[in-house]
């Protein structure tokens, strides 16, 4: 379990515990530090696939603890075009590295302008305090 | 104060003084006037323990139930001889009064008897995963019709007119709130009509659901009905005897992606049709769609083997309006009986005891068959149960017969004609154990006898009494 | 049972031995092969334990003794009201008369067994305040969907597509279940400061496209909402059907009705008020109480009465009426679980109009005297009531404080208290209070075990303040400690190997 609270300055921010990598026309999502110490260890998670359609603000799957499910939301809006697999097998990488082994999806954005909805680190920090 | 509770007058002073109110009735102050009940309740008064056990003993001295008589009546719910240690443990303190064991830490002896069940309903079905149990047998067919829902979708469910009545009918009252239909195909020489069933098929079909024997008794050919409606990508549900599992081809390894049944019949009282359980038993891929509670093995913080209650995240408490189901009460208690039960009668045991029915229910239609007039609905194999025609032509026929057979104190079975009207005067026979030889020759007697006079009756025109 | 020989009764035993035998074959031994064709039957045999009766008898003797029980202690969990299980009912349920009654036997041979039922019925109308019941259901949430089903013929039959049910954000978790497996979409109506239903809120949502709402009374936080009149008003005025989840009735018996309060349909828990034992998660059963409008959808068959009291002399008799052309159909197989009802019955017998009554106000009483105890001991600074009103039969305290202050949560409270010989109370719900312990200590317990229970939260509480990794690691004198949930879900063994 990843102990420290951490949140990347480079990474964009949505209200409900998610974080967006930019890169180009593609964006890597995730959730949170805070999303996963409040669901407790992750027991399992299974990605949509690859081509699904994700809607800015919709929940595009859900994660698993031992005593909860959590909708996982969308960032932004795109196509799926690569998920992790390897979260299959080993779910708790959603803990241990929430931002590196733990990420999700890659999802081609189609609407670039979106990410203005989001909010910065220090913003995202402010909210959950 | 009664004898459950005990807040003596010192008691209550001290309580009130304590919480800070002049009276129990200030604590109700929040209920408005309006609603406060003015009137005691029109219940009769509170007896004493011997009162109220004399009251109950009348009331069952007004039952005629199979200690009375010599019972053949089946259809789901079976007057099996139940071992004398099961009374005992169900009635022990540690089994019949905890809670669901939400901490597992002090309910190893709960959880480790259902992953032992799970075994067991695995094995008997062929399984790959079962749950703790649910309700009993309809309503777990209507459960397999949600986890189909919830899996693909589809609109239409097919239907053998094998499937125990109740079933069809509770399946059809839950595909209401399913938005599914349920379409019947007709049973044909005894058995699921094969041409009518792939001609029904399509790719609208979210599930199918077969007996096994059907509640004419017959066994079916499952292997092939499955195939064809898989081919169309439809779930296969088959709800079993399980005491029959005991001989016949467990579902498992048939092509069924879910199966369930009535599990009174594995060391529970009848009870007047309850409480029992229901097995649920499904295919690895649909664990997670999976309702009701499921036991799991893990280790505790020193190493020790231990068990839990398992992917909850299914259930109501967690998922609520996305569980795989609303189930939270289970049959915790009546699961013990079950296990308990095919531990009992063993590897061997239960076998026997499967051949030991079969024969006697073979014997038994034979010796109906031979009564003049009587002729079996079928010829397909059985395995403990059976149907015949009494070649009366109508229903009431055959309720004079059964009234007729209680006069002679023996059940002669149920009466087939409301359920089944395309066989007006069909009577389904159960074999338990309990009945010997001699039982069957003498239901096989007083039978005739009741059939013949009816016939009889019938022939010079008038009515019986 | 030492700690590390667990084993299950499949890893018991030898091939070979058995605890049944077989009577002996009495009809011509036909080789099975003639009766039923070898490509129909198994090839092996199920893979069940081979053991005699004493090794049977030792190893589930020896399981139980493994477990907790409300014989042995105290259970105080909120919401599951677990009252003594009188060992009366045990003995008149076994009677064969009741127990070795066929469900098809002819109503003539089985006039007890309905008029067992009868009075039931007539005796949970009365405490319901609506005048037709079903005893089929088979559990709440059984009867939780028979109420939806209900409400969905109801407006069907006047021609309504309604597609909405409203329930509290405090409902407990078979309401929003039962309300998808009913085909309808779930809205949630949210929780006023004073822990009653946000009348505003319920006002925005309240359309006539809401079928229902459900809610319990007192609700989930133990809490009378005292403005259940306006609520039914709401509702009804939108032609709404408003359904009351019985699993607190155990605070109103005799002293309040939910038909009075407005509702049209009510699900009892006999395994709840009415003490069908819990036997380790069921059997229980939840029959059903609806007013005159709801009537012609009843689940079938309904138990009717003929005779009597027509004034002919004609003696009484009780039939099962399968002819319900309006009903929602069955939700079960048979009647019902007539064993349950035997138990209820016995005690509703033995308690009568006045007993039933003492039983809720003692409920209540309880339940204020351990929260004072509670704030007599200093408890409730770290374990605050969630709402600051006089409580019914059960309140929510909130682990927030202890979290923040002591660094114990909720859980190693809970945990700790197994240790002290205790059942903890009911956690994590309702979902609206944070680190929520829901405490229901019934009527059936004396003042000195409430004394008791105080005292040892108190003591715990003291001890976490010196040293919290105590509670942190807690139980410690359970046969097993903390088990790792987590693998358990994450790589699931369901089914011993073999």
């Amino acid at each position: 379990m990843a102990s420290q609270a951490s949140y990347p300055e480079e990474l964009l921010y949505h209200r409900e515990h998610d974080w967006a990598r930019i890169e180009g026309d593609t964006a890597t999502f995730g959730i949170t530090w805070h999303a996963q110490d409040s669901l407790g260890e992750v027991v399992f998670f299974e990605p949509p696939a690859v081509g699904t359609t994700v809607t800015q603000d919709q929940p595009y799957t859900e994660v698993e603890s031992v005593k909860a499910v959590s909708d996982v939301i969308a960032p932004l809006s795109g196509e799926v075009v690569e998920v992790n697999e390897a979260l299959g097998k080993a779910p708790e990488a959603i803990n241990d590295d929430p931002y590196g082994a733990g990420w999700m999806v890659k999802v081609r954005i189609s609407d670039p302008d979106q990410a203005q909805a989001l909010l910065e680190r220090d913003a995202y920090v402010a909210l959950i305090s | 104060m009664t004898r459950y509770t005990a807040v003596t007058d010192s008691d209550r002073e001290a309580m009130l003084e304590a919480i800070g109110v002049a009276s129990i009735d200030e604590l109700f102050a929040e209920i408005p006037p309006e609603l406060r009940l003015t009137r005691p309740l029109d219940i009769p008064a509170g007896l004493g323990e011997a009162e109220v056990y004399e009251h109950l003993r009348s009331l069952a001295a007004r039952n005629t139930s199979a200690e009375e008589v010599i019972s053949f009546l089946g259809a789901g719910m079976y007057d099996g001889y139940i071992p004398a240690v099961i009374d005992m443990l169900l009635g022990r303190s540690e089994f019949l009064t905890p809670y669901t064991p939400y901490q597992p830490e002090i309910s190893q002896g709960g959880l480790q008897v259902m992953f032992e069940y799970q075994t067991a309903i695995c094995e008997l079905t062929g399984m790959d995963v079962s749950n703790a149990s649910v309700y009993e047998g309809p309503s777990a067919v209507a459960s397999a019709g949600y986890l189909a829902k919830l899996t693909n979708g589809r609109p239409r469910f097919l239907v053998s007119r094998g499937l125990h009545p109740h079933a069809r009918e509770t399946l059809r009252t839950y595909s209401v709130g399913f938005g599914t239909s349920v379409e019947e195909i007709a049973l044909r020489g005894g058995v699921t009509d094969a041409e009518a069933w792939e001609k029904a098929l399509g790719e609208d079909v979210g599930a199918v659901f077969l007996a096994q024997p059907n509640f004419l008794g017959a066994v079916e050919d499952i292997e092939p009905l499955a195939a064809a409606a898989r081919e169309h990508g439809a779930l296969v549900v088959v709800s079993a005897d399980p005491l029959s599992l005991g001989i016949l081809e467990p579902p498992g390894s048939q092509g069924v992606d879910v199966c369930v049944g009535e599990g009174q019949t594995l060391g529970n009282r009848l009870d007047f049709g309850g409480p029992s359980f229901g097995f649920f038993a499904a295919r690895e891929e649909h664990l997670r769609r999976m309702p009701g509670r499921i036991a799991g093995e893990t280790r505790d913080v020193d190493g020790r083997r231990g068990f839990v209650l398992t992917l909850q995240t299914r259930e109501q408490h967690i998922r609520r309006e996305k569980a795989t189901s609303n189930i939270c009460t289970a049959q915790a208690l009546n699961a013990l009986a079950g296990v308990v039960y095919l531990s009992w009668l063993g590897r061997r045991g239960l076998p026997e005891l499967a051949e030991l029915l079969a024969r006697r229910a073979a014997y038994a239609r034979e010796a109906l068959g031979a009564i003049e007039g009587v002729t079996p609905l079928h010829e397909q194999p059985i395995t403990r149960e059976f149907a015949v025609s009494l070649g009366l032509g109508d229903a009431a026929g055959v309720q004079r017969v059964i009234a007729r057979c209680a006069g002679d104190r023996i059940e002669p079975g149920y009466a087939l004609g409301r359920d089944y009207p395309e066989y007006p005067d069909g009577l389904l026979v159960a074999v338990s154990e309990r009945r010997s030889r001699e039982d069957i020759d003498h239901l096989a007697d007083v039978l005739g006898r009741a059939v013949a006079a009816e016939r009889t009756a019938n022939a010079t025109g008038g009515m019986q009494a | 049972m030492s700690a590390d020989t667990v084993r299950t009764i499949f890893e018991q035993g030898r091939p070979g031995r058995r605890a049944f035998e077989a009577p002996p074959a009495d009809v011509p031994e036909r080789s099975i092969d003639e009766l039923i064709p070898p490509r129909l039957r198994r090839r092996e045999p199920a893979r069940l334990p081979e053991v005699s009766e004493p090794e049977l008898v030792r190893h589930y003797v020896r399981l139980s003794r493994r477990n907790f029980d409300l014989d042995s202690g105290f259970y105080p969990l909120g919401s599951c009201t677990m009252k003594h299980n009188p060992r009366l009912h045990e003995r008149v349920a076994a009677l064969p008369g009741h127990s070795r009654l066929h469900p098809l036997t002819d109503h003539s041979r089985a006039q007890g067994a309905l008029t067992v039922m009868w009075n039931l019925e007539r005796a949970l109308a009365e405490i319901a305040g609506l005048p037709h019941v079903s005893l089929q259901p088979s559990a709440g949430s059984h009867g939780e969907l028979a109420g939806v089903l209900l409400t969905r013929a109801y407006h069907a039959d006047r021609g309504e597509q309604r597609r909405k049910v409203l329930t509290p954000d405090t409902a407990h978790g078979t309401n929003p279940a039962t309300v998808t497996m009913a085909g309808y979409e779930v809205v949630k109506v949210g929780t006023d400061e004073r822990g009653g239903v946000d009348l505003d809120d319920l006002r925005a949502k309240a359309d006539s496209d809401v079928a229902c709402l459900m809610l319990t009374n007192p609700n989930t936080l133990g809490l009378f909402d005292p403005n259940i009149a306006q609520i039914a008003a709401i509702v009804h005025n939108v032609g709404g059907v408003l359904y009351y989840d019985g699993a607190n009735l155990n605070a109103v018996m005799g002293i309040s009705r939910p038909g009075d309060m407005g509702f049209d349909i009510v699900h009892f828990n006999l395994h709840k008020s009415f003490t069908q034992p819990h036997g380790g998660g069921g059997p229980g059963s939840g029959p059903i109480a609806v007013s005159d409008a709801i009537e012609p959808y009843l689940p079938r068959p309904v138990l009717t009465r003929h005779g009597g009291s027509e004034g002919n002399g004609s003696a009484v008799e009780f039939e099962l009426d399968y002819d319900r052309p309006k009903s929602i159909g069955r939700l079960r197989g048979f009647q019902g679980n007539y064993g349950c009802f035997v138990r209820s019955y016995a005690y509703i017998c033995s308690l009568g109009a006045a007993g039933l009554r003492d039983v809720s106000e003692t409920a209540v009483l309880n339940a204020n005297y351990l929260l004072a105890r509670l704030r007599a001991l200093g408890v409730t600074e770290l374990l605050p009531p969630a709402y600051e009103r006089i409580c019914m039969h059960e309140f929510v305290l909130s682990g927030a404080p202890m979290k923040q202050q002591l660094g114990i949560r909720t859980l190693d409270l809970a945990k700790r208290m197994l240790d002290f010989g205790y059942h903890p109370p009911t956690v994590y719900f309702p979902l609206l209070v944070e680190e929520a312990l829901l405490i229901e200590p019934t009527e059936t317990e004396t003042r000195e075990t409430l004394d008791e229970f105080a005292a040892a939260v108190a003591a715990i509480l003291t001890e976490a303040r010196e040293d919290p990794e105590i509670a942190r690691g807690a139980p410690y004198d359970t046969p097993v400690r903390r088990l790792d949930e987590a693998a358990a879900a994450k790589n699931p063994v369901l089914r011993q190997a073999l």
